[in-house]
């Protein structure tokens, strides 16, 4: 008589196993099909850009500050290097931004003076100045994972957006509406 | 001979680190803390964050250029005596909880807590069960 109440407990248990691999089997499925995404974006932006004062890196360009970013206009922060192959990609990128009158700042990371002065010579110098970043303090203090990364930095020296890797063409009207969002933003508090 | 096949391979070895770091590394990136209990600390700390680069491998472990630079932040404020748990909520408000091995105590965490609490409760649950059943076998009964 027990035979009749455990008979269909039995079956759900037994059909639980295959019901557990079949769940764990589309979650791989998932997981495998899904392109790897390796960015680590910066949980640091909406914050105000850290306190550093970088020696210049260029000899015709000054170094690069804090208080660059706090005179209204919204300016972009790259941080970049002419060690990495992306940087020179993003370089004509820049070059159109700086022509649109964006005042684009470089922070230079391991870089040795000629290194670099050999890279501006080669891909142009859209900078307005560019600070020397020998041990990434301002790198690792802005959450910037990699080069090349772009930030938007607002009038009041917020960090408003960052963009990782390099620039292509389709995203230059994309910054260029983040700078114009900045520059509102900027304003209003 | 000993001495010069374990020059050739230092050479073999450096030669690839050179190469992407023509600017010499940080401070503290390959060099300890003079102090022991201090390095003692930084590396318990090191061990447990995620180097952003080569993002399998602790910043300890790590050889990319960034991981450097991280442990020699990282020995930096630990020599100036700041506490080693405000060092990792320092780069987490940069990075993320992505940087930190150590699982932080948060709402999307609580599962991690509580699953091992959760199966204890159920293996008792059911260990009860069993125990109960067993009993009336035991006395002849039948269920």
């Amino acid at each position: 008589m027990s035979d009749n109440t455990e008979k269909p407990r039995n079956r759900l248990a037994l059909w639980l196993p295959l019901a557990i691999f079949g769940g764990l089997f589309a979650l791989f499925v998932h997981g495998l099909m899904r392109p790897a995404d390796n960015n680590v974006p910066s949980t640091f932006v909406g914050n105000p850009l850290p306190q550093f004062d970088l020696p210049a890196a260029a000899a015709d360009r000054p170094g690069l500050a804090t208080s660059a970013f706090r005179t209204g206009k919204p300016r972009l922060l790259n941080v970049f290097a002419s060690w990495c192959v992306p940087c020179a990609a993003e370089a004509p990128q820049l070059a159109a931004l700086a022509q649109a009158g964006v005042d684009v700042e470089g922070v230079a990371i391991h870089d040795r003076p000629e290194d670099l002065a050999r890279f501006l010579a080669n891909n142009g110098n859209p900078y307005a100045a560019i600070g020397r970043d020998d041990k990434r303090v301002v790198q690792i203090a802005i959450g910037s994972s990699g080069v090349p990364e772009t930030y938007v930095i607002d009038g009041q020296g917020v960090i408003r957006y960052q963009h990782i890797g390099d620039i292509r063409a389709d995203d230059v009207p994309m910054l260029l509406g983040k700078l114009k969002e900045a520059a509102s933003k900027g304003a209003g508090s | 001979m000993r001495v010069a096949f374990l020059a050739a391979m230092m050479l073999v070895v450096a030669v690839p680190v050179a190469a992407q770091q023509e600017v010499p590394p940080a401070p503290f990136a390959y060099r300890q803390l003079p102090d022991p209990d201090q390095e003692a600390k930084a590396k318990a700390l090191m061990v447990t964050l995620r180097c952003v680069m080569c993002q399998s491998q602790s910043i300890a472990d790590s050889d990319a250029p960034i991981a450097g630079d991280m442990r020699s932040e990282v020995r930096t404020r630990i020599a100036a005596g700041e506490d080693p748990e405000h060092i990792r909520q320092w780069l987490i408000a940069r990075y993320g909880d992505y940087v930190t091995y150590t699982p932080q105590i948060k709402p999307i965490t609580w599962p991690l807590f509580a699953a091992p609490v959760i199966i204890l409760a159920l293996a008792a649950l059911l260990l009860r069960g069993r125990f109960k059943r067993g009993e009336r076998i035991d006395t002849g009964e039948q269920a």
